[in-house]
């Protein structure tokens, strides 16, 4: 039971989402006279009004499962004989996701279902940790340094840290190393500070600038 | 046994080789060709095809004439005070020391500008103290990395106008100041600190591109309007006085308007800081020559590499010193100038004035064995 209430709070939430836009021609949701929040289910039928929540309102936790419930509820009172996981799996799923990868006459998955404003999203994600290890790279006191020294002073705009290279066997180190084992190196030596923990936060922004700044460049791994 | 690295199996030879020597500058030609002739012999006693990369085969084919006087450099040493970082301080001292172990003496040095990191008054005093232990008189170039937070009072104090000329021994000297900026900060209410911060950092791109200036240039073409066209004419300039690389401000925007200025000259040479690595041009009849730093080494830009640059090898990251140095500047008696690279913890790179008049056909730097990524 637990399970099921969680898939229909998912459910709900897609259809919020689905049918929020323009493209509403599946399941045009009924207005509030008080300008209400209007949520719908994604069988394309049942919707509720959410008394004073205004659309763009932040829910809480509990709302949500509240709202999620509700619909439930009236689906099921719609339904008394249906089961609800048969019914959404064999929903139309492509008329749920407006602007997504048709299904044309080409394979389709709901793994490759996004939408532009998805992939908009995922690359303000990506962009946003690159930024992140961008101002590190640039900050000597974020890096933890005790001598005023960024990386950025030796490597403006990341140039010559050549991530692509990596793994190679650092001749100076004896051993393999990877792009973080120098980075942690620089951290090390000539930045004078402690070396990040391999699941740090800021070692994993430096890394995904460093990265980002030789886009395009061919991996060439061990090269010297 | 213990695992050695190259680096250190390098180290021993070389240590090895040099025991008897402190400064290479301080071998006399004598001594030096003993040295290299061993060296050249160790090499081919080993079955070496290529040279020691310490063999001192730069110098072994000095056969020139002797030039009219030698102006040594020391450029870009980026200090702050002893207590934020030492390794800055320690490279200043070590340039200080290389310069005063010159035998002879330079007739005056050359400082190339950027003494501090981030223009504080305690930096550019640390930087003027270290300075006065030079044996040899010292001319003095401003950086951006002195200038922007109080906008040069500071500098002005200690060492006068930043713009200024001088004869000697026949070759007119000017030293601009070729790194000032239209106003980026006051629109962005920016506060001293952070223009000075804006400025010190190479790929920020808010800051606006250097440039001499239209009274800056105003006053060259006055200066220089006293100059016979043949007197072979010198000129220190922090920034490049041509375009490099735009995104980094390796880069003078009015370049082109000075460059027309210098070249109704017979002799023209640019010697200027800001680069921090081997860096050759030659334009017009302008022969360009970088400046290395003392405090650390930049990477060649992604584009607009003069073609007549050889590139120094790739620094060495494990080795504080690999890449930086300093160098001198042998003035001929035609005024042409061949520029020693003192490369620390390298072999000396001599590049003849000849090799930039042949446009690259004569007297080539040896060449790049590790280039840039």
């Amino acid at each position: 039971m637990h399970l099921s209430r969680h898939f229909a709070l998912a459910a709900a939430l897609v259809a919020s989402s689905a049918f929020a836009g323009q493209d509403s021609q599946q399941h045009a949701l009924p207005a509030s006279p008080e300008g209400n929040l209007v949520v719908g289910l994604c069988d394309g039928e049942t919707s509720i009004e959410v008394k004073g929540v205004k659309p763009g309102d932040q829910l809480t936790r509990e709302q949500g499962q509240q709202i999620a419930d509700s619909l439930m509820r009236e689906w099921r009172q719609k339904h008394p004989d249906a089961k609800w996981v048969v019914a959404a799996a064999g929903a139309d799923v492509t008329g749920q996701v407006p602007q997504a990868r048709a299904a044309g006459n080409g394979q389709f998955q709901t793994y490759g279902a996004y939408t532009e404003r998805d992939q908009q999203i995922w690359k303000e994600s990506t962009d946003r940790l690159v930024a992140e290890g961008k101002r590190i790279f640039h900050d000597a006191k974020a890096l933890g340094g005790t001598n005023a020294i960024s990386c950025d002073m030796c490597h403006p705009d990341g140039s010559n840290t050549h991530p692509e290279t990596y793994p190679k066997f650092q001749t100076q180190l004896g051993r393999v190393a990877l792009l973080r084992d120098m980075i942690n190196w620089c951290i090390e030596n000539p930045v004078r500070g402690k070396p990040f923990p391999d699941d740090d936060p800021r070692l994993k922004a430096l890394e995904a600038y460093i990265l980002a700044q030789r886009k395009g460049v061919a991996l060439d791994y061990g090269k010297h | 046994m213990a695992h050695k690295s190259i680096e250190t199996k390098y180290y021993e030879e070389r240590a090895s080789f040099f025991k008897d020597l402190t400064v290479m500058g301080a071998l006399s030609r004598r001594g030096f060709l003993k040295v290299a002739g061993a060296s050249a012999g160790i090499a081919a006693a080993k079955g070496l095809i290529v040279p020691q990369s310490f063999q001192l085969i730069e110098i072994a084919h000095a056969e020139t004439a002797a030039p009219a006087f030698t102006v040594a450099y020391i450029s870009d040493t980026h200090l702050y005070t002893r207590n934020v970082n030492d390794r800055f301080v320690r490279s200043a001292v070590k340039a200080v020391e290389d310069v005063n172990a010159l035998d002879p003496q330079p007739d005056f040095v050359l400082f190339g500008g950027d003494l501090a990191q981030l223009g504080r008054r305690e930096e550019l005093d640390l930087g003027a103290q270290i300075l006065k232990d030079l044996k040899a008189p010292v001319k003095m170039m401003v950086g951006e990395h002195d200038w922007f937070l109080d906008m040069g009072e500071h500098w002005r104090e200690l060492f006068g106008p930043p713009q200024y000329s001088f004869d000697h021994k026949g070759i007119h000297f000017v030293t601009l100041m070729s790194v000032n900026e239209k106003d980026f900060w006051t629109a962005r209410g920016m506060t001293p600190e952070e223009r000075m911060q804006t400025v010190a950092g190479l790929d920020n791109g808010v800051q606006s591109r250097f440039e001499v200036g239209p009274e800056g240039r105003q006053w060259l073409e006055k200066d220089l309007a006293a100059v016979d066209k043949k007197t072979p004419v010198v000129i220190f300039s922090h920034s490049p006085l041509y375009k490099y690389y735009r995104n980094w401000n390796f880069w003078t925007d009015d370049a082109d308007e000075v460059q027309a200025i210098l070249s109704k000259f017979d002799t023209v040479s640019v010697i200027h800081g800001h680069t921090h690595q081997l860096l050759l041009n030659r334009i017009g009849n302008i022969n360009f020559y970088g400046l290395l730093s003392t405090a650390w080494p930049w990477p060649y830009a992604p584009e607009g590499l003069p073609k007549l640059t050889v590139q120094m090898n790739r620094a060495d990251p494990f080795n504080a010193f690999d890449g930086c140095g300093n160098g001198q500047l042998d003035v001929l008696a035609s005024g042409m100038i061949d520029k020693v690279y003192n490369l620390w913890n390298r072999n000396p790179v001599t590049v003849r004035a000849s090799y930039l008049t042949s446009n690259g056909a004569k007297d080539r730097p040896p060449a790049t064995t590790l280039p840039s990524y």
